[in-house]
């Protein structure tokens, strides 16, 4: 096996692993630091395809920014630990609708998965040369902000709909969530 | 094998371990150093003698710290959890060692003829290493967030709290000041931009990027002694208020490598200082495969100034900090930001 197939593994056990453990643990902390290092395992994976920019604002982004204010929550909120309902040693078919909504959703979902993994030409095939040209970070930046050269708008207009998309959120939380003050 | 062995023995990987293993002893040996400093600094400006007993000017001191610190008994409240107790600590020394691996501290050298080709003294030359430092700067809250929450204590948990709010409130500041000197500089590689600082301007002011964005280097320093949690904005750990903070609960070598990734921590933020706004290695009368005197000479010059400012400043009172923070130093960034932008579309450099 060669050293990138053996990393390749190493950090996709990391990053399916870290989801595992997310939804098994009944600590909220626990759940919030799994997910960090899910997150990392997804940075080392943008490594090895070679878009070293994705991965550090990955950790920068998610890791760095969003976890914590996640942490910050849970620990403000003082989130108790998810104790066993009563239900949970009864066959499954008999519990509550949320779960059998949950079971179908993940039956379809690994389906799905295993319908694109039949059709993937396996690991050693390249990603197409997108990819190259997304590695450094000043090719990254002509991607997002002009056209893509050949005449058609590029990323230009997805980005920056994304932003104002995320200005409004912000706007509707805090106003969502401030105090009336008549 | 042969081939391994041939690999571990190449004079490349002989002197790749040396500066990983320099720098490694370094960073230690740096956090004692600093704690000697400290204490001397701050008698001398308080006129008393500080420490004089062990060895000679008590420059033993910082060795009967550490035996001591190995040698107290390790304590862990009962509610505290187990887990996460220990692992806090160890997040914060692994990240601040982590930090300084794209730092480069000297020129390409040869070690007097050793090598082939010039090695970089840098211990990984990535491309987006500003970047690397910010992230691996961004985690280090965590090992201040979880030791607060572990410990299930009061005071711990206040002070966990204060340093994740006063790390994301002058995250924000810091990444705008390094992006100013990434927009001059046209790269993100710390040993280019570097490179980019050796020459004079007018034959006498040297090009350090301190000269033109003096502004991104005054937020830069604000927004460093605030991530490293000292004074004036030590609030994670204000004796009046909150005992000792994060590390109330903590003794013996866990509260050591959180005292050790905070001189560390200084270290690091002093050493990227040097290199992206006081050019590095360059600079007069010494050659530059002696550069790393240089580096040296600056960041103790940076680290006496943050012991400088500890023992001249009181600290600010909460409020104060976050309006400075989000009120003063984001938009002074922020204008900055915009201005170098404009400069180098007018002048076209």
């Amino acid at each position: 096996m060669s050293s990138d197939a053996l990393l390749f593994y190493a950090f996709a056990g990391v990053a399916v692993l870290g989801a595992l453990l997310v939804v098994s643990q009944r600590n909220p902390v626990y759940s919030v630091l799994a997910l960090i290092a899910s997150f990392f395992g997804l940075s080392g994976l943008y490594v090895l395809l070679e878009a070293p920019f994705v991965a550090v604002v990955q950790i920068i982004i998610y890791a760095g920014a969003i976890m914590v204010l996640f942490l910050f929550t849970v620990m403000l909120l003082n989130v108790p630990r998810e104790d066993a309902a009563e239900w949970d040693k009864s066959h499954p078919l008999y519990r509550p609708g949320a779960v059998r909504i949950g079971a179908v959703l993940a039956l379809l979902m690994a389906l799905q998965l295993g319908w694109a993994l039949s059709r993937t030409p396996g690991l050693s095939a390249g990603v197409g040369d997108d990819t190259a040209a997304a590695s450094s970070v000043s090719d990254l930046g002509v991607k997002l902000f002009s056209g893509a050269g050949d005449g058609s708008a590029g990323y230009m207009f997805a980005f920056e709909v994304t932003s104002i998309l995320i200005i409004i959120a912000m706007v509707g939380a805090v106003v969502l969530a401030r105090k009336r003050e008549d | 094998m042969s081939g391994i062995i041939d690999y571990v023995t190449s004079p490349e990987f002989i002197a790749y371990s040396a500066i990983v293993g320099v720098v490694f002893m370094a960073l230690q040996i740096s956090a004692a150093v600093m704690v000697y400093a400290e204490r001397k600094v701050s008698a001398f400006m308080q006129q008393r003698n500080g420490p004089n007993r062990v060895g000679p000017q008590g420059l033993l001191q910082p060795i009967a710290d550490i035996v001591k610190l190995f040698f107290k008994e390790e304590l862990r409240p009962k509610a505290a959890d187990a887990f996460l107790f220990s692992l806090a600590p160890i997040i914060s020394v692994t990240t601040a060692f982590l930090a300084f691996a794209p730092v480069p501290f000297g020129a390409p050298t040869t070690f007097f003829g050793l090598l082939d080709e010039p090695m970089a003294l840098m211990i990984a030359d990535v491309n987006v290493a500003v970047l690397v430092i910010f992230a691996v700067a961004s985690m280090g809250v965590y090992g201040i967030v979880l030791a607060g929450w572990a410990s299930n204590s009061k005071y711990s948990l206040l002070g966990g709290l204060r340093s994740s709010a006063q790390m994301i409130s002058y995250e924000l500041a810091y990444g705008m000041s390094l992006a100013t000197v990434v927009m001059m500089a046209d790269t993100m590689s710390l040993k280019e931009i570097v490179g980019q600082q050796s020459g004079y301007w007018l034959g006498v002011i040297p090009k350090w990027y301190i000269f033109p964005q003096f502004l991104g280097f005054f937020v830069f320093a604000c927004a460093g002694i605030a991530e490293t949690n000292r004074a004036p904005f030590d609030f994670p750990e204000a004796e009046q208020e909150l005992v000792a903070g994060y590390h109330t609960e903590y003794s013996s070598m866990r509260f050591a490598m959180f005292f050790m990734a905070e001189y560390i921590n200084m270290v690091t933020v002093s050493a990227v200082a040097v290199n992206l706004f006081l050019g590095g290695w360059h600079g007069p009368f010494i050659p530059t495969e002696y550069g790393w005197i240089w580096f040296v000479i600056k960041l103790a010059f940076l680290l006496f100034c943050y012991l400088w400012l500890r023992w001249t400043l009181p600290r600010f009172r909460y409020d104060q900090l976050m309006s400075f923070g989000w009120k003063v130093l984001l938009p002074l960034a922020t204008v900055n930001l915009l201005l170098t932008a404009a400069g180098i579309l007018y002048f076209n450099v």
